[in-house]
C-alpha cells in the first residue's frame, strides 16, 4: 500500500474512521457529524459495539466509523485490536477505509500526539481534529493549530464539538479524503514508545505549546469530592440516591407494565374464541413482550445515572475512592457501580459491565453479578419469609423476620465477592489487567449526548435480548401448557389449573427431578416451581399458587395458608416446614434462576459457554448450600415433625 | 539544598515514584524499568517527562497522577521501578 492516495473520488461509498482515546469527544463528534443516522451494532465475531453513520450533507456518500476508543495501538483489550485490524483493512467483513480522522483531546496534547504518531506509521490518508479548544483558552493555554498542521504535514481542525465550533470545516474535510495531503513523516510500525514521545516533545517545543496550568474548577471539586472523608460519604450519598431511584422511580413503571400486560391477557382472553391459539397469544406472546419490557424502566434510569456520572466525570472518581476494595477480591474500581445495579437487576448490571475496561475483570464481575440480590428474588423472599419465619423481636425493633431477609441480601453480596476472589485466582487466573484509567476533568454533560446514549442502550438490550426472552418465556408457557388434563366436570377453576399444570411437561419434569432435590427438603410441587422460575425467579409464587389450586396468585395470605396447610398424603407429615423454606430461600440466593440474565450473558461474552459454566456453578452451590442448610435446620428441630 | 520529608527519606537524587510527595513535580529519570506494562510507555511514562502525584485514594491506593496534560489513576504495584528527580521548587 503506498501513502499516495487516488486523485479522483472513487465510485462506492468513501469510508472514513474516527479514531482517538476515550474522553476525547470522538463521540461528540461523531453525532456532530452524521446527526441521528448512527446504526448501532456488533464486529462480526465479538462483542465489541461498532456504530457507523452518514456524513451529513453527503447523501449517503460519504460513511463514517466510529472506532473504540484506544489510547495506542497494539492493545491487549478486544476493543482495542478491533481498532488497529480494522486500520489495516484485516478484519473480515469491514472494507478498506479511505482515510483517517485522529480526534485528539487539545487539553492532553502531549499524551494524545502519541496515539496520533502512531496512526501515521499506518500510512493512511489522515486528518486531525483537536477537541475542546475552548478548555485550552479558558485555562489560559494556547495551541497554534496552523502550525501543528505543518509540522504533521497533514490538515488539523480545533473543534468545540457540542457547540458546534468547526464542525462544518471537518464535514468539508471528511466529503473528499482522496485531496488529503500525505503526512510529512511516516515513522516505523514499531517505533520504541522512548522515541516517539520525544518527538512529541519536539512538535509541542516547535508549537509552542506549553503545558498548561491546572483546571482550577475541578482541582477545587476533586478537593471535596476525593477527600478520604467527605468523599467517601459523598460517594455514599450518591449510591444512597442512585439506589433509591432504581426502586422507588422504576417500581411503578414497572409495576403499570405489568399490569397492562396482565390487562391485555386478560381482555383478549376473553374477547377471543377460546383455545390454545388464544392461550399462545395471551399466555405466551403477551406476557413474553411483557417480561421483556417490564425491565425497560430500571433500564433506563439506571443507564441515565451511569452515562449522567460518566458524562461528568464522576464515574471514574468513585471508581478511584472504592478501587483498593474491589481489588482485594481481584475486581478493580469500575465494577462496582455494576455490581450495586444487580441490586435492582442483573440485566442492567450485566450490560453496565462494559464502562470496564479489562475484559478480565470485566468477566469476573459479569459471572458473579447474579449473586447479588436482585428484585426479582423478593417476592419469593417475602412470601416464603411471612409464611414460615416467626415475627419475633430480636433486638428492639429488629425483628427476626427482617434479620432473616438482612441475611440474604448480605449472603449474596458476600459469595459474589467470595466467587469473584475464587475466579480471579483459578480459573481467570493470570496478571490482573493494568488498571489505569483518566480522571478527567468536569464537564457539563449535555441532554442530546445524553439521550441518545441512554436510548443506544435501552435499544441494544430490546433487540439483542429481548427477542430471546420473548422466545424463551413462549417455550416456558408451553412447557408449563402441554400436554393438557382431561376436564374434570364440576371442578373449580382451581382445581383443573392445578391438575392441569401437574400433567404438564413442567409438572413431570417436577416428579421426575424430585429424587434430585429430596435432600434439599424440596417435592415435586417445588420442583415444578423451580422449573417455572428459570423464566423469572418471581413465577415461582404463581406457579406454587397455581399448583397449591389457590385461585388467584396475588392472594399471598391464601397461598401462605395452603403452603402451611400442605401435608404428605401417606405420612401425613407437613410438606413446608422452616426447614424447607429456609433451604428454598438459601436456594434462591445461590442460583441462577433467570433466563433473561443468561441471554444477556451471552450477548455480553460473546457466546454460550460463559452463561453455562455461571449456570452449572451457580446451581452446583446452590444444591450444596440448600442441602446443609436444610439438615442443620433439621438436626435444629425446624424439620418435619415425626 | 537538602529536602526532607517527615525527616526521614532524602529526596535528593532519583527516588522511586512511589514515594514522589503529593503535590510536587517530578520528572522520570534512568532507564524504562524492564518489568513494566507496554501500556504506561504507551501512556507517555518515558525518561524525560515531568509528573507529579496529585493525590492518593482515601485508603493509599491507587494514585492520581498528572502526566502530559490528563490526569490518571495507577496502582501502585503497577509503578514500582520508575524512578524519579524532583524538581526545584519555584515557589514556596
Amino acid at each position: 500500500m503506498s501513502a499516495t492516495a487516488p486523485a479522483l473520488a472513487p465510485e462506492r461509498p468513501v469510508r472514513v474512521a474516527l479514531v482517538g482515546s476515550p474522553n476525547a469527544g470522538k463521540t461528540t463528534l461523531f453525532n456532530a457529524l452524521t446527526g441521528a443516522s448512527a446504526r448501532i451494532g456488533n464486529y462480526a465475531g465479538v462483542t465489541v459495539e461498532r456504530r457507523e453513520g452518514i456524513l451529513r450533507g453527503s447523501e449517503g456518500r460519504v460513511l463514517v466509523l466510529d472506532l473504540p476508543g484506544t489510547y495506542a495501538l497494539r492493545g491487549e483489550s478486544p476493543d482495542e485490536r478491533i481498532v488497529e485490524k480494522v486500520l489495516d483493512g484485516k478484519l473480515a467483513g469491514e472494507p478498506e477505509l479511505d482515510g483517517v480522522v485522529a480526534v485528539a483531546d487539545a487539553t492532553t496534547l502531549r499524551r494524545g500526539l502519541g496515539l496520533v504518531r502512531q496512526l501515521l506509521a499506518h500510512r493512511r490518508p489522515m486528518i486531525l481534529v483537536l477537541t475542546m479548544i475552548d478548555e485550552v483558552r479558558a485555562r489560559g493555554g494556547r495551541i497554534d493549530v496552523g502550525r501543528l498542521s505543518r509540522e504533521l504535514g497533514i490538515p488539523v481542525v480545533g473543534v468545540v464539538g457540542h457547540r458546534g465550533v468547526g464542525i462544518d470545516q471537518v464535514v468539508r474535510l471528511v466529503r473528499e479524503p482522496w485531496k488529503w495531503p500525505c503526512p510529512k513523516t511516516v515513522p516505523p510500525l514499531d517505533e520504541d514508545p522512548v522515541r516517539r514521545f520525544a518527538w512529541v516533545d519536539e512538535v509541542c517545543k516547535a508549537i509552542g505549546a506549553d503545558e498548561l496550568p491546572p483546571d482550577r474548577r475541578t482541582d477545587w471539586i476533586d478537593q471535596w469530592l476525593l477527600h478520604p472523608v467527605y468523599g467517601i460519604a459523598i460517594l455514599a450519598l450518591v449510591l444512597l440516591v442512585f439506589f433509591q431511584s432504581i426502586f422507588t422511580w422504576a417500581a411503578p413503571a414497572m409495576d403499570a407494565i405489568d399490569s397492562l400486560f396482565t390487562t391485555l391477557a386478560s381482555v383478549s382472553r376473553a374477547v377471543l374464541p377460546p383455545g390454545w391459539l388464544t392461550e399462545l397469544w395471551a399466555g405466551g406472546v403477551l406476557a413474553g413482550v411483557g417480561s421483556v419490557l417490564v425491565f425497560l424502566p430500571q433500564i433506563v434510569i439506571l443507564f441515565t445515572f451511569i452515562h449522567l456520572l460518566n458524562d461528568v466525570g464522576y464515574m471514574a472518581r468513585a471508581a478511584f475512592v472504592v478501587d483498593r476494595v474491589m481489588g482485594w477480591v481481584g475486581l478493580q474500581g469500575r465494577s462496582f457501580l455494576p455490581l450495586l445495579s444487580c441490586f435492582a437487576c442483573a440485566v442492567p448490571g450485566i450490560m453496565a459491565a462494559r464502562t470496564i475496561a479489562s475484559p478480565r475483570e470485566r468477566l469476573a464481575t459479569i459471572l458473579v453479578a447474579p449473586f447479588m440480590t436482585c428484585s426479582a428474588r423478593l417476592p419469593v423472599y417475602t412470601l416464603l419469609i411471612a409464611a414460615f419465619v416467626p415475627a419475633r423481636p430480636v433486638l428492639g425493633p429488629l425483628g427476626l423476620q427482617g434479620l432473616v431477609m438482612l441475611g440474604l441480601y448480605v449472603l449474596g453480596a458476600a459469595t459474589a465477592l467470595v466467587a469473584a476472589a475464587v475466579l480471579s485466582s483459578t480459573l481467570l487466573r493470570g496478571t490482573p489487567s493494568v488498571f489505569y484509567m483518566e480522571l478527567p476533568p468536569y464537564r457539563w454533560p449535555t441532554a442530546k449526548l445524553l439521550v441518545r446514549q441512554v436510548w443506544g442502550s435501552a435499544y441494544a438490550f430490546l433487540k439483542r435480548a429481548g427477542t430471546i426472552i420473548l422466545c424463551v418465556s413462549i417455550v416456558m408457557w408451553a412447557l408449563l401448557s402441554f400436554p393438557k388434563a382431561p376436564e374434570i366436570p364440576g371442578a373449580l377453576p382451581s382445581e383443573q389449573a392445578r391438575v392441569n399444570l401437574e400433567a404438564s411437561i413442567a409438572g413431570r419434569i417436577g416428579h421426575t427431578i424430585e429424587p434430585a432435590i429430596a435432600p434439599l427438603g424440596f417435592d415435586w410441587k417445588i420442583g415444578v416451581g423451580l422449573i417455572a422460575s428459570l423464566a423469572a425467579r418471581e413465577v415461582i409464587v404463581a406457579t406454587l399458587a397455581q399448583i397449591h389450586a389457590v385461585g388467584n396468585p396475588d392472594d399471598y395470605e391464601g397461598l401462605r395458608e395452603a403452603l402451611q396447610r400442605d401435608v404428605d398424603p401417606v405420612t401425613g407429615r407437613h410438606h413446608f416446614t422452616l426447614a424447607t423454606a429456609l433451604s428454598l430461600l438459601v436456594f434462591f440466593v445461590f442460583a441462577l434462576q433467570c433466563t433473561s440474565t443468561m441471554v444477556v450473558m451471552a450477548r455480553e461474552t460473546g457466546g454460550w459457554r460463559w452463561p453455562a459454566f455461571a449456570f452449572s456453578y451457580m446451581l452446583a452451590l446452590a444444591w450444596i448450600a440448600s442441602f446443609v442448610t436444610y439438615r442443620v435446620a433439621i438436626s435444629l428441630g425446624w424439620g418435619p415433625a415425626a | 539544598m537538602a529536602k526532607r520529608n517527615h525527616g526521614r527519606v532524602s529526596l535528593d537524587g532519583p527516588i522511586p515514584l512511589q514515594r514522589l510527595p503529593e503535590g510536587r513535580w517530578a520528572r522520570l529519570v534512568g532507564a524504562v524499568p524492564h518489568n513494566v506494562s507496554q501500556r504506561l510507555l504507551d501512556l507517555g511514562f518515558v525518561p524525560g517527562t515531568r509528573l507529579k502525584i496529585v493525590r492518593r485514594a482515601p485508603l493509599g491506593d491507587p494514585i492520581e497522577i498528572e502526566i502530559r496534560g490528563s490526569r490518571m489513576c495507577f496502582r501502585r504495584s503497577q509503578l514500582r521501578g520508575f524512578r524519579v528527580v524532583l524538581e526545584e521548587e519555584h515557589r514556596s
